[in-house]
């Protein structure tokens, strides 16, 4: 553990999972936001936009995340001149979170989609039957039951966007994994307990969150 | 038409109304791709000098096929070796015995939680120091992958045997089997039956994240046909297209493959109730399966 006791060590330990937890904090609002969208677009009675959702889907989900990010930097930044920040670190970072979140998007579209269609179709019959308009049947019956039933497939997609978000260490943002390849590199004698401090601390903050979902889930699952 | 639960089957004015947003919308859509044509043009992206070296021979032959092979290598040995961590994990995790029940739990949780990279950067970074000598780069993508991925197909094993009807196990017991023959010759094979999409869809999964071989030098499709290629001929942006389009091509057929297994398995004599798998993974580590039915 004496690597730790050093004062630079363990703020570059302390950044890292900062990094992760700001690159986890910012996509996951763009990729709830775009995901939910994309899944409205994929329900729409309108076939272009029907069309767009399914193209979006199908080449996100099926793109490794690491070219998705390779291209946001060398692609968008570097080649086409896009530039988010004036600050090489937070420039880095916003293009990590373009990157996560076009990808989680897919993701979230997918959850959201198949949480819909968990909802019976009678349900959205009958309110139609007693006269509710389609924006009173979405608002008042579907979406209520659908959000519920979500719950556990958008926990399961924010907690690998967490641990994705190590990806963005590639283009240079020094995140809690490059910190470990940088320690592991300068400290050979202590490659063990440094792998577990990172891994563990990922553990500590994944697998309640897991368990957490798992029990919102439940709790709040529409009994059929 | 696929029937959905929000709208009713259009009428005459609804089709006219969705009609008018179909074109409005694929204006804009049309718009918006005209728009991001002329960015790239005003980069010159599409100079044609850019987009030839795909139409030689050596390109495909030097960069994509070699890396392209692999990928696919490292996919497929991390795919048996994830099969076998997966069932020798999942067994573990069903015994009886709490000494092989509860390490196999440990295990399995921590390398669901632990990102793969961190695993990756570990394994090849950290495990030379230990055994005092180098580790390969296709190694610690392989390894890295089967430990993730075995522990992600342990669970889903582990939700299969569980959904299998109790008189499966009971029926095996009464014509004296031992505890040992009811899993390999009873569980196993149905569990592994009725999980054969998930197996084939957690392929596509393992096969995008081969692309961490990137970030360890590992010569694989990203390497070789993006960062390689675009070194010799500065077209990033075409080559990091091509290379897309080749694995969305490969892991839609293998998405395909896994939507027609579902299909076939579905007719057959036993399959699990759809209803209980969604319930009993309520964390499934990375992706969201395919939705089904």
């Amino acid at each position: 553990m004496h690597v730790f006791a050093d004062q630079t060590n363990l703020d570059a330990y302390v950044s890292g999972f900062l990094w992760i937890l700001k690159l986890t904090g910012a996509s996951t609002f763009f990729a709830l936001v775009l995901g939910v969208l994309l899944a409205a677009f994929r329900v729409s009675p309108v076939p272009v936009l029907r069309g767009l959702g399914t193209a979006w889907v199908n080449i996100f989900r099926n793109t490794p995340l690491t070219l998705i990010i390779f291209f946001c930097y060398f692609g968008l930044f570097s080649t086409l001149g896009l530039s988010l920040s004036d600050d090489l670190n937070l420039n880095n970072y916003w293009l990590g979170v373009v990157g996560l979140s076009v990808y989680t998007a897919a993701f979230v579209c997918e959850a959201v989609r198949s949480g819909i269609n968990t909802v019976p179709a009678g349900q959205a019959e009958a309110a139609r039957a007693v006269g509710l308009t389609f924006f009173q049947t979405l608002r008042i019956v579907i979406l209520p039951q659908a959000g519920r039933a979500v719950v556990a497939p958008l926990g399961s997609v924010l907690i690998a966007l967490c641990k994705n978000a190590t990806i963005v260490g590639t283009i240079g943002l020094i995140e809690a994994s490059s910190v470990m390849k940088d320690l592991i590199n300068s400290n050979g004698d202590a490659v063990i307990p440094i792998f577990l401090v990172f891994a563990g601390t990922f553990a500590a903050l994944l697998i309640p969150t897991g368990y957490f979902f798992g029990w919102l889930a439940n709790r709040l699952a529409v009994k059929r | 038409m696929s029937s959905t639960v929000l709208y009713d089957h259009p009428g005459p004015r609804a089709r006219s109304r969705n009609a008018v947003l179909s074109v409005a919308f694929g204006v804009g859509l049309v718009v918006l791709l005209w728009w991001v044509y002329r960015k790239f043009d005003e980069a010159g992206q599409w100079e044609g000098q850019l987009w030839q070296p795909f139409t030689e021979p050596d390109t495909w032959t030097q960069f994509i096929i070699p890396g392209l092979r692999q990928t696919l290598l490292a996919a497929a040995t991390g795919m048996l070796l994830s099969l076998a961590f997966g069932i020798l994990f999942a067994v573990g995790r069903l015994s009886e015995r709490w000494w092989i029940r509860v390490p196999s739990g440990i295990v399995v949780e921590f390398f669901r939680a632990v990102p793969l990279l961190l695993m990756i950067f570990f394994i090849f970074y950290g495990v030379p120091f230990l055994i005092q000598g180098p580790v390969s780069a296709f190694w610690s993508v392989v390894v890295g992958l089967t430990l993730y991925n075995g522990s992600v197909l342990a669970e889903a094993f582990r939700a299969g045997v569980r959904s299998i009807p109790t008189g499966q196990s009971e029926a095996a017991y009464a014509v004296g089997m031992r505890k040992s023959q009811v899993m390999q010759l009873i569980l196993v094979p149905q569990a592994a039956r009725a999980m054969l999409p998930v197996i084939v869809s957690q392929l596509v999964v393992l096969l995008k994240d081969t692309a961490l071989g990137y970030i360890v030098a590992f010569p694989e499709l990203l390497q070789r046909g993006v960062n390689d290629l675009s070194a010799n001929y500065g077209n990033v942006v075409a080559a990091a297209i091509v290379v897309a389009a080749i694995y969305i091509l490969i892991n839609s057929l293998i998405t395909m493959l896994a939507g027609w297994l579902d299909r076939r398995s579905s007719r057959r004599a036993y399959r699990a109730p759809k209803q209980n798998v969604r319930d009993s993974t309520p964390a499934d580590g990375g992706t969201v399966g395919e939705p089904q039915g």
